[in-house]
């Protein structure tokens, strides 16, 4: 029995003392290139080798006979070869064929800026750039607006995007629509977002070409997707020059739920005391804003999100009248505004997913303007033209939304989605006495297809309908486009969609007999990019049909198109702990819309516009220092008066370039047992003069500068926070 | 009964060589990846225990130790793409993972993430820095006792500035507890990960 025993281990190990045979070989992909790094095994034994870098390999095995060689290397399929091993030098070569995954497949990039973390490597800004950005003072708009494709608009709120109006660019927080992302405004100054950047774990910038699923809006959409559960429970508070604060957020200890709330005020007396203004405030800003929300992951994985936020504002501030400088316009305004936000996406499991999107706002607002004499006392001038300026408007806009959407994983990656969604939206109006209505059901139905075809070459393709029971007319937008791998870390894309949009309220209450405005976009772009460095270069065209006329008629007569090149360039890499992008943007646009008399190049938009943006984190002392130049070449202002039955150009010329040096400094510290951000800001360092256009007296013999109220924003902060080191956020260079 | 006795037999011999096999492979790797000079040698090493972890099928450690080596390369060769060697160490730790759920595994997901997060860390501190964790918060849960947990929470810490709640005096705690645990730890078999003593020594030296 030991015998036997002995004979067979004996037997088991002559197999390993036996002559070792070689097998060599070399590894290459479906086209020929070679395969670094690819293993090669002999199937059930522990003999094997590891391609070089000429995708050679060389080992020897003590197997003999009949064996599989196994060659594998991650995002390829592994390829089995079947050799019978003797006693010479085997000699094998391999072609392994590359999976199409998530990670490596080309996406489509043209016309957009994706932020956050979806995609490692193209990541161009995140919530944190939003913080650490001079001069924006945490607004996403401001930041985003140092990249290519915005101007630098400083007299009114939105972004204005290749060409495009304000009310052309649109917002949406997880799938739905925003009705009102800026804060009320007064005319000639612009307000900030709503919305506080933390809010949200990744933002797309799309300035065209963007998908199905968004529609209404002609120029572009900028896309904010919700962060989920946050990482631990916290309360925070916050003291300014300008605001006080205090929230907190709780995580359930399973980790499968939280809810949080927050209250801000903010008022500008202190402020204003301290920084003169140039208009006369009777009454200063306020603003009481509160949010809440919750989330809860559902057991398969998906997440419902609920979110609100309401905000009241009251200023009233005083003007010169530019038809007559002795007097003044009184302007006031109150306004509130509800939001609501619920969101529930869900893995219905066999490569379904859904995505259901509900929300529901409300927005009032109360507006007087007065003619008012040096003693501020309200006169009547017996002038029509001044005392139109004469009025009172009470508006309230709600909008009412549902959105569904379904993907379907295909062969590969490839996904199919669609779904639909219906906006009601309610606007009443009173204005002096004159009250108006205005319904409107918008109805819309979407599919998009993500094709990759291989790693190298993806599609995208997809249609919306549409239905705007208010101008009762229907629309169909088609939208195609493709991405090509063109190199290691490069990509070309090219894109073209057709997009509506219905007109502006404001024409709708004068007559609802119009049709859609549209836009065509044409976008091919290049993006090359690795972890740390990006550079994106984009050519576009736009053209514009069926926009707004009000005069000689109301109608859809409008042309218009834009033309443009845009540059961007962020590199972390080249000089240590330095992050520095650079954004450039050309263009050619000319429209005829409203009552121009011909095309012409619109007051919002400049031919040259750049950024610089740049950060530098100085871990010794724990601060960050952030500083930004925006500069813009110079904008057309016209004086468009009517001269019997046509309106002619009385007057035109083009404001100074604008030039604009924002800095930020954060300092990070511990008082007590919370964890504190203490932020410096001042906008327009130089001191550089701001012209953004010009108003005309009626007769056209006066004209007054539109400029900000104040050249400069100062800012002092102190944010604390208990429990999450919020700090971290922007450190950890060490790590 | 002859017969029957060869074939019995025949399966132990078969056993007693394979348990030999894995044992004297695991042990050359080992002593691979202690000879390892180079990125290069590491990477070998790597492969190797990735060879016997798909021939054993059933074992977690040469999976663990594929990824350490894989994930030491990372620190090796500074011009290294640590996002594609994370993909390789991950995709290595999830078969490990799905043999056996060990608090080793979990701490080298932590190292695994930290190191993926110096790539750039301060927009991936947010996701990266909550893996890591969340893997040491499980790995502490598996084993509470294990000195590597503590030792990479004070490490962590260690290189976390003072004012963000890191620092010498937050990180020695950690360090003071891992090196408490090393003296009387002893690993569950020799082919068991015992690295981590002289490490933990020496951040306790520095942190004082």
């Amino acid at each position: 029995m030991k015998k036997w025993i002995m004979i067979l281990v004996g037997l088991g190990l002559s197999g390993i003392a036996g002559a070792q045979v070689r097998i060599k070989g070399k590894v290459k992909d479906a086209k020929g290139h070679i395969l670094p790094g690819a293993s090669i095994v002999v199937k059930g034994s522990y003999d094997g080798g590891v391609a070089d870098s000429a995708g050679h390999f060389s080992f020897k095995t003590f197997e003999k006979g009949e064996q599989v060689l196994v060659a594998s290397l991650l995002g390829y399929k592994t390829v089995e070869e079947k050799v019978t091993i003797g006693t010479t030098p085997v000699e094998v070569s391999f072609a392994l064929k590359e999976e199409i995954s998530e990670l490596k497949a080309v996406t489509v990039t043209a016309g957009s800026f994706e932020a956050g973390d979806r995609k490692k490597a193209a990541t161009v800004l995140s919530s944190l750039d939003v913080y650490t950005t001079g001069g924006a003072n945490a607004d996403i708009t401001a930041v985003v607006k140092t990249l290519p494709g915005a101007q630098q608009v400083g007299e009114q709120e939105g972004l204005f995007v290749r060409g495009g109006a304000g009310y052309e660019a649109k917002q949406f927080i997880d799938g739905t629509l925003v009705n009102n992302p800026f804060q009320a405004s007064v005319p000639d100054i612009a307000s900030r977002g709503r919305f506080v950047p933390n809010l949200f774990k990744g933002t797309i910038f799309s300035t065209g070409g963007y998908s199905a699923l968004y529609g209404q809006a002609l120029s572009s959409a900028l896309i904010m997707e919700s962060i989920d559960i946050p990482d631990r429970s916290e309360a925070t508070a916050s003291i300014s020059t300008v605001f006080l604060g205090a929230g907190m957020q709780k995580v359930a200890k399973d980790k499968q739920s939280s809810f949080g709330m927050n209250y801000g005020y903010t008022n500008l007396i202190p402020y204003f005391a301290v920084v003169k203004q140039k208009p006369d405030y009777f009454r200063i800003p306020q603003l009481h804003s509160a949010d809440a929300n919750f989330r809860i992951k559902t057991k398969t994985g998906g997440m419902i999100k609920y979110y609100t936020t309401f905000g009241a504002i009251d200023l009233g501030l005083r003007r010169p009248n530019v038809n007559d400088p002795s007097l003044k316009n009184a302007f006031g305004l109150q306004n509130t505004n509800w939001y609501n936000n619920l969101s529930w996406r869900e893995n219905l499991g066999n490569g379904w997913k859904m995505n259901l999107g509900f929300s529901f706002s409300t927005d009032h607002s109360n507006i007087s303007q007065q003619i008012q004499n040096q003693q501020n006392v309200p006169v009547t001038t017996g002038t029509p033209w001044i005392d139109t300026s004469n009025f009172n408007l009470i508006t309230r806009g709600d909008l009412t939304q549902l959105k569904a959407v379904w993907d379907k994983r295909i062969s590969g990656i490839s996904v199919i989605r669609f779904g639909g969604e219906y906006m009601y939206f309610y606007n009443k109006n009173l204005y002096n006495s004159y009250r108006s209505v205005l319904p409107d059901h918008l109805k819309s139905l979407f599919a998009e297809a993500d094709l990759y075809i291989t790693n190298e070459l993806a599609a995208k393709v997809g249609g919306r309908f549409e239905h705007s029971s208010v101008i009762d007319k229907a629309d169909f937008a088609p939208r195609v486009s493709l991405a090509y791998k063109t190199g290691k870390n490069a990509q070309m894309s090219i894109a073209y969609g057709v997009f509506y949009q219905k007109p502006e309220n404001t024409y709708l209450y004068i007559t609802r007999n119009f049709n859609y405005t549209k836009a065509t976009h044409y976008i091919i772009n290049y993006i090359k990019t690795t972890t740390l460095q990006t550079f994106r270069v984009e050519a576009y065209y736009k053209k514009y049909d069926d926009l707004l006329k009000t005069f000689p008629a109301y109608d859809n007569s409008g042309t218009g198109d834009a033309k443009g090149i845009e540059l961007f360039w962020r590199d972390k890499k080249t000089f240590k702990g330095l992050d520095y992008w650079l954004s450039y943007s050309y263009l050619d646009t000319k429209r005829n819309y409203l009552n121009f008399p011909q095309e012409l190049q619109p007051s919002f938009a400049a031919n040259h516009t750049a950024s610089v943006v740049v950060k530098r984190f100085v871990s010794s002392i724990n601060t960050g220092f952030n500083v930004t130049y925006s500069f813009a070449t110079g904008r057309p202002y016209y004086n468009l008066m009517q001269n019997g039955n046509q309106y002619v150009i009385a007057d035109q010329g083009k404001t100074i370039n604008y030039n604009s040096l924002g800095f930020s400094m954060n300092y990070l510290t511990s008082i007590g047992k919370a964890f504190g951000v203490f932020v410096v800001s001042v906008t327009n360092v130089l001191d550089n003069k701001q012209v953004f256009g010009y108003n005309y007296s009626y007769d056209g013999s006066r004209k007054e500068a539109i400029t900000p109220p104040a050249p400069q924003f100062f800012f002092v902060g102190l944010f604390l926070s208990w429990g999450v080191d919020r700090r971290q956020d922007a450190i950890n260079n060490n790590l | 009964m002859k017969k029957i006795l060869v074939i019995v037999s025949l399966f132990c011999a078969g056993r007693l060589a394979a348990q030999s096999k894995y044992e004297a492979g695991m042990q050359k790797g080992l002593e691979q990846l202690a000879a390892a000079k180079t990125a290069d040698d590491m990477s070998t090493a790597s492969a190797f225990f990735e060879r016997i972890a798909d021939a054993e099928k059933d074992k977690w450690l040469p999976y663990y130790y594929a990824a350490y080596a894989n994930y030491i390369t990372g620190w090796m060769n500074p011009k290294a793409d640590k996002d594609k060697l994370a993909e390789k160490s991950r995709d290595l730790i999830a078969k490990a993972e799905s043999i056996e759920k060990h608090s080793e595994i979990y701490c080298l997901h932590q190292m695994v993430a930290i190191q993926q997060m110096t790539v750039d860390p301060m927009t991936r501190w947010q996701t990266y820095g909550a893996e890591a964790r969340k893997a040491l918060e499980d790995a502490k849960k598996a084993d509470p006792n294990n000195p590597r947990v503590y030792y990479l929470e004070g490490q962590t810490l260690f290189k976390t500035p003072e004012a963000y709640g890191g620092g010498k005096a937050a990180a020695r705690k950690y360090a003071e507890k891992s090196v408490e645990l090393f003296k009387t730890f002893q690993p569950a078999s020799p082919l068991h990960p015992l690295w981590g003593k002289a490490e933990a020594e020496k951040l306790l030296a520095d942190c004082q």
